[in-house]
């Protein structure tokens, strides 16, 4: 019944507005603070969860993850775990309607609060994340709740950090009747882990490509982000789950986010060489195409308090 | 509560909060567009008895929120005015108001910078003009606070030391200027040092207060006195319609008394 009327809501706003707003399979309710998440599968047995394509706001309870799990007959396989305590236990009630399956095992792609503090919920499974994920989560993990309770306020309650206890290993594992293979790239993050189902071709990309959403850029490195682009790129995969955005059947996030960050460093590499400042960029003509993704008007001034002070760096000489 | 109310509203409330919610009453904020009722205090210690204008010539850019309240960007343009002696910079709730007073001896009216804020906040340039009157423009910037009582970066790993006064600098001949304005010459600086605000726990105040941008004959240029709430290893931008000739030349000091300096081409 949900399913039905999310498709019938899909459609509705998708006649209504421009092409680039995408609907939601279900709106969050900040009365009950209850997510309304529901599991779309996407390839046997690989059930993606989708959250707003949007920025935190109260109004979405600050899920703007798509996270993702895989019943793979030998247990559950759960990537990422939310934003929150309440979102956790959502969503393991959520893979609790969907499958008899217990949960075998929490895999986080980097050290973002959203891939982690739903993690209350799966205290008693292993719950991974590469060393450098893991140290990163524990280096900003008050900074990270505290932004959050700020953002989100009571969607927040009782959450607190519960970090990851096993260590990731990049390589290909059998699980049930699922080849999982783990890759450890970076750019966006210091450690960008992307999950792949070998069997289907599906690959959960965390961070690495974000799909008509502007990527957001705190901890990020252009050009080992866009070298980690390439790799995947190669190796000629048939879906992308990607942590934010919109969730579509193909592999079209890598080269919008490829585009993306090519026009972030030629732009603001001229504008450095022109002698900008911060102000004069954040009112930088921005291409249509990027000015339409979701959450542009926060992003992208984040984008530039972030990057900018790089470009500007480098065309700045010493003098002493 | 009504700090609770802005964090837990985030953006939408500070505007909100500042505009319409708290409804100020003008009695209390002095006519001020922002509804602060800082304002008149901020008025009477900064700005003194001279006539105070709120002028739409006077432009305050700056984003709409502190991705980093280490680091909020901010350009004053005062263009449309004629005969500026100085832009002062005020930020009504943070801890220490005064920013920045920037004195445009032969430079336009313009200035760049970055500065801590503590909480959101209008953000303000007051321009006084040879007749004596203020004129005030201003923005509402919104953040997560705590920028003025964290530690910087240089500060938290000791670095600071080895970089303490090194300048970098470049002059920009054929710039586009602010956001449309027209066409100039920028220079752009930096000047490494802490700026200790002296509210972090255990650490003293310890700033740039003094700068001042000067000719080959020694002429200045550009004059600016900077506080506390400058951020660390501050950027500057200044503008001037016409490319200053010869070799320029920074002069300056800090509260302690180093002094600070080097060729600007």
């Amino acid at each position: 019944m949900t399913r039905l009327l999310s498709i019938t809501l899909l459609l509705v706003v998708a006649c209504a507005r421009p092409v680039f707003v995408i609907a939601q399979p279900a709106m969050a309710d900040a009365v009950a603070l209850e997510y309304h998440l529901s599991a779309r599968a996407v390839a046997p047995g690989v059930f993606v969860v989708e959250g707003a394509n949007a920025d935190f706001s109260v109004a979405n309870g600050c899920n703007i993850i798509n996270t993702g799990f895989i019943v793979t007959g030998a247990g559950v396989v759960v990537v990422n775990t939310g934003p929150s305590r309440r979102y956790g236990e959502q969503l393991r009630a959520l893979i609790g309607r969907t499958t008899r399956e217990p949960v075998v095992r929490v895999v986080h792609l980097n050290l973002h609060p959203d891939y982690f503090l739903g993690n209350q919920a799966f205290a008693d499974v292993p719950r991974a994340a590469t060393s450098t994920t893991r140290a990163g989560m524990q280096r900003e993990v008050k900074a990270f709740e505290a932004n959050l309770y700020r953002l989100c306020g009571e969607w927040m309650r009782g959450t607190e950090a519960l970090l990851p206890d096993t260590f990731a290993a990049p390589g290909v594992e059998h699980v049930g009747t699922h080849e999982i293979e783990l890759v450890e790239l970076r750019g966006h993050t210091g450690s960008d882990l992307v999950l792949i189902d070998r069997g289907s071709g599906v690959a959960f990309v965390g961070g690495l490509a974000f799909s008509r959403r502007i990527p957001t850029t705190p901890h990020a490195q252009l050009d080992a982000w866009q070298a980690s682009l390439n790799d995947l790129d190669a190796r000629r995969l048939r879906m992308l789950v990607s942590s934010h955005g919109v969730v579509s059947a193909d592999t079209a996030a890598l080269a919008l986010t490829q585009r993306y960050l090519a026009w972030i460093d030629a732009a603001f590499r001229a504008a450095a060489e022109r002698g900008d400042d911060m102000n004069d960029v954040l009112r930088l003509p921005v291409p249509d195409e990027f000015r339409q993704w979701a959450a542009f008007e926060t992003e992208y001034t984040r984008n530039v308090a972030n990057l900018y002070p790089r470009y500007e760096q480098t065309v700045l000489k010493p003098r002493r | 509560m009504l700090r609770f109310l802005f964090a837990s509203l985030g953006l939408a409330g500070a505007m909100l909060a500042a505009t319409s919610l708290a409804q100020p009453d003008t009695a209390s904020t002095g006519g001020d567009p922002f509804g602060s009722y800082q304002w008149p205090d901020l008025k009477h210690e900064f700005l003194g008895r001279g006539p105070v204008e709120f002028d739409a010539r006077v432009k305050v850019l700056a984003p709409a929120f502190a991705e980093d309240p280490m680091n909020v960007p901010i350009t004053v343009l005062a263009d449309g005015l004629r005969d500026v002696e100085m832009i002062a910079v005020l930020v009504d709730r943070n801890p220490i108001r005064k920013v920045l007073e920037y004195f445009p001896v032969v430079s336009l009216p313009r200035v760049s910078f970055r500065f801590k804020l503590e909480q959101a906040s209008p953000v303000r340039a007051a321009v006084k003009t040879r007749d004596g009157v203020w004129h005030v423009g201003g923005t509402l910037v919104d953040s997560g606070g705590g920028g003025c009582t964290a530690a910087g970066e240089t500060r938290r790993d000791g670095s600071w030391v080895r970089t303490l006064g090194d300048l970098n600098a470049r002059v920009f001949p054929h710039s586009v200027a602010v956001a449309g304005a027209d066409t100039g010459t920028r220079v752009r600086l930096r000047v490494m040092h802490p700026m200790d605000t002296g509210l972090v726990s255990g650490i003293p105040a310890f700033y740039v207060n003094h700068l001042s941008l000067r000719d080959e004959a020694g002429r200045e240029l550009v004059k600016i006195n900077t506080f506390e709430p400058v951020s660390e290893n501050p950027v500057f931008s200044f503008d001037f319609a016409e490319q200053p000739k010869g070799r320029l030349q920074l002069v300056g000091s800090d509260n302690n008394g180093n002094r600070i300096g080097g060729p600007v081409e």
